[in-house]
């Protein structure tokens, strides 16, 4: 391909390859602190959708190793998305490594907070949230649960903040880096924030999974415990590779919601939300 | 210009890897051709850069799971097709998988695929509705042409476990030039103990030759060459040629043994080469280091062919129409 990038995040390494220079121009940027992989996981490419629209109303399709045939095409200025997206996309449909987990995580003492929920839930702000006030933020996107030993590793790619997520984490974090502000994508606006450097620094370090949470934004403020059967089907559901990973998973997921307390977090503002989290870490 | 010798080079000979290889485009260019697991068991054992052998030890791990989701699968296919009493054939990968084949070490298997004799087609396609499975075509015209004119009933999905079903009578379409014996198939299949069986072994390398050549138009033909060449290094090739010539299959099972033997080094006897060998090879290669396809002409030419090969011109153009005008 005619430009190229490659990137570790946590254990996953990636080889970007893009038929423009946009795109990896903005990932050089955006990733400058993170390491490059020994062997790139996945392969990812961002390729014109026909040759012409390379240059004519330039139309980015998203490619790699693991393909998914109905991913909308998109145009070149959100190239960052696609690779985003694209990157994304590898790990959910190939990963078989560890148990993936859609969900935002953060660590403090060597203790990880797994959060989960459907898009807009408040997953990525509310792992933003957390950063700021001093614990480790280890993604927004996927947890990655190892089977063999329960830990959870790192996925601290670029943040994901979209809509009013993009303000309210400006303002808790006004020293962080941003990238372009995306308008108008299918997800409305998206802007991506770059993770903290203890976040980069830290994220070869796995966490043990302490408490599992189900936030719901846009509620009465509420905290209900949830047994483990129900975070065993609540989990299967947010799991990109569940099924995929036949007994290795089910066993990973049996040991997580055994192990692990979770509860059910209703919150009007990301400030309740945060004060409830906290609240809860203090009983453990 | 790069292509996927480098993988085919691999598969043969895995010992040739130096440390020095590019790993990364060989990695991808097996994953792109459906064949990193394949490699990952050929590569078993030898000493490898940590990442890498890290890396193909998850593809094993993955084909395991693969391999026993498809061996259910076929278990599910027995349970509800045991009432009736009729053959039932084990085809491709699961028949290789099922029969404990070095064709099925490692080899990702997507679809379950069956042969029953063709009387036996609709109450087959009624005991699988009646457990699970259900229509994946909801277009008539497709549904009818399948019926009619194709080898296969149109595929089938279970509800639950999302997993589709080809149910074959026989291995070539109807409309295509080439008539193989399906009775013979089935006379001859070798019975797996559970009341289900697979083809001979001479079967399946007509089978495999079949879909290759006289069907398609070559996409993963560098897995289904792969196959052929594991199972001439399980059974070798006697009887092969009188068994092609049985099912009027004898130039396809020839190109297949020149193939194998000019990619793997395969132990058949070397036969004069053709010229249209070498367009063969540039379309079973057609993917770089990135795992893209190319040489597009190429490929348009198999296209092209395919569709030649599976009707008469005047059908052909009836389908063409048909299908222009609906799109």
């Amino acid at each position: 391909m005619r430009h190229a990038f490659s990137v570790r995040i946590g254990p996953i390494g990636f080889r970007i390859g893009s038929d423009w220079r946009a795109p990896i121009d903005q990932l050089r940027e955006l990733y400058r602190y993170y390491p490059s992989p020994n062997l790139p996981d996945f392969t990812v490419r961002l390729e014109a959708t026909r040759p012409w629209r390379r240059w004519v109303r330039p139309s980015i399709r998203l490619a790699g190793d693991n393909m998914l045939p109905e991913a909308a095409p998109l145009p070149l200025a959100q190239g960052l998305l696609a690779a985003e997206m694209a990157m994304n996309l590898q790990l959910a449909l190939g990963g078989r490594r560890y148990l993936l987990l859609h969900a935002s995580c953060v660590e403090r003492d060597g203790r990880a907070v797994l959060m989960t929920g459907e898009s807009g839930a408040g997953k990525s702000t509310l792992a933003t949230l957390l950063a700021a006030r001093g614990w480790r933020f280890m993604g927004d996107e996927f947890a990655l649960v190892d089977p063999d030993t329960g830990l959870v590793h790192a996925f601290p790619r670029l943040i994901s903040l979209k809509n009013a997520g993009i303000a309210a984490a400006m303002a808790a974090r006004p020293d962080a880096r941003f990238g372009p502000l995306l308008a108008g994508t299918p997800k409305g606006d998206i802007r991506h924030m770059v993770p903290d450097g203890l976040a980069v620094g830290a994220m070869d370090e796995p966490a043990r999974p302490a408490l599992l949470l189900y936030p719901r934004f846009g509620f009465a403020a509420a905290t209900t415990p949830v047994r483990a059967s129900e975070s065993f089907v609540r989990l299967t559901q947010a799991s990109t590779n569940y099924v995929a990973m036949g007994e290795a998973g089910f066993g990973a997921l049996c040991q997580l919601v055994r192990s692990t307390p979770a509860h059910a977090i209703d919150y009007p503002d990301g400030a309740a939300a945060v004060a409830q989290v906290e609240a809860l870490w203090r009983t453990l | 210009m790069a292509d996927a010798l480098i993988l085919a080079r691999a598969l043969a000979d895995p010992q040739s890897l130096t440390l020095d290889t590019d790993w990364v485009g060989l990695i991808t260019t097996a994953r792109a051709e459906l064949l990193l697991g394949t490699l990952a068991y050929r590569l078993d054992g030898l000493p490898l850069p940590e990442d890498v052998a890290l890396l193909l030890a998850d593809a094993r791990a993955a084909a395991e799971n693969g391999r026993r989701a498809a061996l259910w699968e076929a278990e599910m296919a027995r349970r509800a097709l045991a009432p009736l009493d009729c053959p039932v054939l084990l085809l491709k990968g699961t028949a290789f998988v099922a029969a404990g084949l070095t064709a099925g070490r490692g080899r990702s298997i997507g679809d379950l695929d069956i042969l029953v004799p063709r009387g036996s087609l609709d109450a087959v396609e009624a005991a699988l509705l009646a457990a699970g499975w259900e229509w994946v075509k909801p277009d008539p015209y497709d549904d009818a042409y399948y019926r009619r004119w194709m080898h296969e009933l149109p595929p089938l999905i279970h509800r639950e476990r999302d997993r589709m079903i080809d149910v074959h009578h026989t291995i070539l379409p109807p409309t295509a030039r080439i008539t193989p014996d399906a009775a013979a198939l089935i006379a001859d299949a070798q019975p797996l103990g559970n009341a289900l069986s697979v083809p001979s072994p001479n079967d399946m390398l007509v089978h495999a030759a079949a879909h290759l050549l006289a069907d398609g138009d070559l996409a993963g033909a560098l897995r289904n060459l792969w196959d052929i060449h594991c199972l001439i290094e399980d059974h070798g090739i006697d009887g092969l040629a009188a068994r092609a010539r049985h099912h009027g299959l004898s130039r396809e099972v020839d190109r297949a043994l020149r193939l194998v033997r000019r990619l793997f080094g395969t132990p058949v006897p070397e036969m004069p080469a053709r010229w249209a060998d070498v367009l063969y090879l540039r379309r079973v290669l057609a993917r770089d280091d990135w795992g893209r396809p190319i040489r597009p002409f190429t490929r348009l030419a198999f296209y092209i062919r395919s569709h030649w090969l599976r009707m008469p011109p005047a059908m052909l153009a009836r389908h063409l129409w048909t299908k222009w005008r609906r799109a």
